[in-house]
This record gives structure tokens, C-alpha cells and sequence, in this order.
């Protein structure tokens, strides 16, 4: 009778550590995407990314000059299972912004397109260096 | 005996394979039905990866359907990738999603050819 009792304290208690284990805690990823204004988790680093979506979204940051924290989910299985769970989407590379997950490849690449990166980007009180490239452009033709 | 009936089941199985070569291609396809695409396109990008030769990992979808109408783009591609969710939990790693209203895949069409520069009857 005991030894049932015992043997199903172990059971759960294992059970538990398990769960706890293999992905990421709530707590842990909020604190992540909330870190910066911008948060990145993707496939390898920005300066070397392993995989083309995420250099696609490393490239298009690096062109509005956007600061950003980045996470390598290729180092980190439990992050990596842990923040497809918390934004309820499949893929990496995600971005978040303002602590809202924004998206992945494809959408960060049609929001550039459209110009709307620009503006969520403005929402967060970050100026994209796109707008001042922009600006250059229009002096240069002036003075021509 | 035995030895016939397993060469038969062989000869089954590799008729099953032949027919269907691309099985999860075509279960994408099916599955993305539910949308009543007015146009759809599945593509297996896999090739373009450093993945076995006929591997099903890598795939874009290309799709036109009036249930996206009014729907922001997250929304609209988290409504392919719930129909999908067992294949991208199974072996499919990245899908990529164009996900258009018949509206904007017109305006697609139609987009103006660029412009002549004039090198031609100066």
C-alpha cells in the first residue's frame, strides 16, 4: 500500500520535472520577447543565420537599421519548442515587437514591402532608417 | 507460400508508392480545400535545401480564397497553418504562405508591364 503511494508520488513527481523540462516556462518567454522593443528568435545568429527565412528577416532589420535582441533557437531545443507554444505558430524565425508577435519570414518581408513595417515600427518609437534614406534621395534630386 | 504472399504485399506496397509519390504535397493540397480556393498552388521547395533528393520539407503555398477577405495576413496564415498543423508537427519544417483575396490576386495580374525606355522607333 506504501509502496503504491510512493511509486505514484515518484510517477508525477517525474512526470512533472518532465513537463517542466522539455519546454520553456511562460514566465521565462514573456520576459524574453518583452526585453527589447524588437525581439528576433531565428536559426543561427544575425551576423551568420543558418537558415534563408531567417537571414531574410536579419536583412530587412539590418536595411530599416532596426536594434534588436536575438536568440539562436538552433543552440536551444527547449526555447526552441517553447516559443512555437507561446506564439501558437509553427515556424521560426519570430519576430516581436512591443512584446506581440508580429510574424515570420513572409509577413515581415510583405510589411516592408507595403511600408508597414515603418509605421509599426514608428508605433514603438522607433524611426526606420529607410525614412531618412528616403530624405537623402529627395535632397539629391533637389540639388541636381 | 509465405514467401509469395510477402513478394505479393511487396508488389502492392511499391504500386501504393508509385501512385503516390508525393504524399504529403498532396495532402497539403487536399486539406487546403477547406478554403474553397479559387486558386491554388503547392509547391515543394525542398529541392533548394540540403535535404535528401525527393524529401517533402520545404514548401510554399500560394493560395486565393474569398474566406480571407477582411482578415489581417497573420490571420489569414494562421488559418493555413491549423489545416496544416500535422504536417508542419510531422516532417514539414518551413512553409511559406502567400495568402491573397481573388480581389488582390487580380490586381496581381493585371500589375502593367514595365515601361518601354524608348529604345525602339526613336
Amino acid at each position: 500500500m506504501n509502496l503504491t503511494i510512493k511509486g505514484r508520488t515518484l510517477l508525477t513527481s517525474t512526470v512533472n520535472l518532465w513537463r517542466y523540462a522539455s519546454t520553456k516556462p511562460v514566465e521565462d518567454i514573456k520576459k524574453l520577447v518583452t526585453n527589447n522593443k524588437v525581439v528576433v528568435f531565428m536559426k543561427g545568429v544575425p551576423e551568420q543565420p543558418q537558415c534563408g527565412f531567417s537571414n531574410a528577416v536579419v536583412q530587412v532589420l539590418r536595411m530599416h537599421g532596426v536594434p534588436y535582441d536575438s536568440h539562436n533557437v538552433l543552440v536551444d531545443d527547449i526555447l526552441r519548442q517553447g516559443i512555437k507554444e507561446y506564439s501558437n505558430w509553427p515556424t521560426i524565425p519570430q519576430v516581436f515587437i512591443n512584446g506581440e508577435f508580429v510574424g515570420g519570414c513572409d509577413i515581415i518581408l510583405q510589411m516592408h514591402q507595403s511600408g508597414d513595417l515603418i509605421e509599426e515600427l514608428e508605433k514603438v518609437g522607433i524611426r526606420s532608417a529607410l525614412l531618412d534614406k528616403n530624405e537623402e534621395k529627395k535632397k539629391d534630386s533637389k540639388n541636381k | 507460400m509465405n514467401a509469395f504472399k510477402r513478394l505479393n504485399l511487396w508488389n502492392v506496397e511499391r504500386c501504393r508508392m508509385s501512385t503516390n509519390k508525393n504524399p504529403i504535397e498532396s495532402s497539403i493540397t487536399n486539406k487546403l480545400q477547406e478554403l474553397k480556393p479559387v486558386f491554388l498552388k503547392v509547391i515543394n521547395e525542398s529541392y533548394m535545401h540540403n535535404v535528401p533528393k525527393d524529401a517533402e520539407t520545404h514548401f510554399k503555398v500560394v493560395i486565393v480564397s474569398e474566406d480571407f477577405q477582411a482578415l489581417p495576413l497573420i490571420k489569414r496564415h494562421r488559418m493555413v497553418n491549423d489545416i496544416l498543423k500535422s504536417e508542419l508537427q510531422g516532417g514539414v519544417h518551413a512553409l511559406s504562405i502567400v495568402a491573397k483575396t481573388p480581389d488582390q490576386w487580380k490586381d496581381e495580374e493585371i500589375e502593367p508591364s514595365p515601361n518601354c525606355r524608348g529604345g525602339f522607333g526613336k
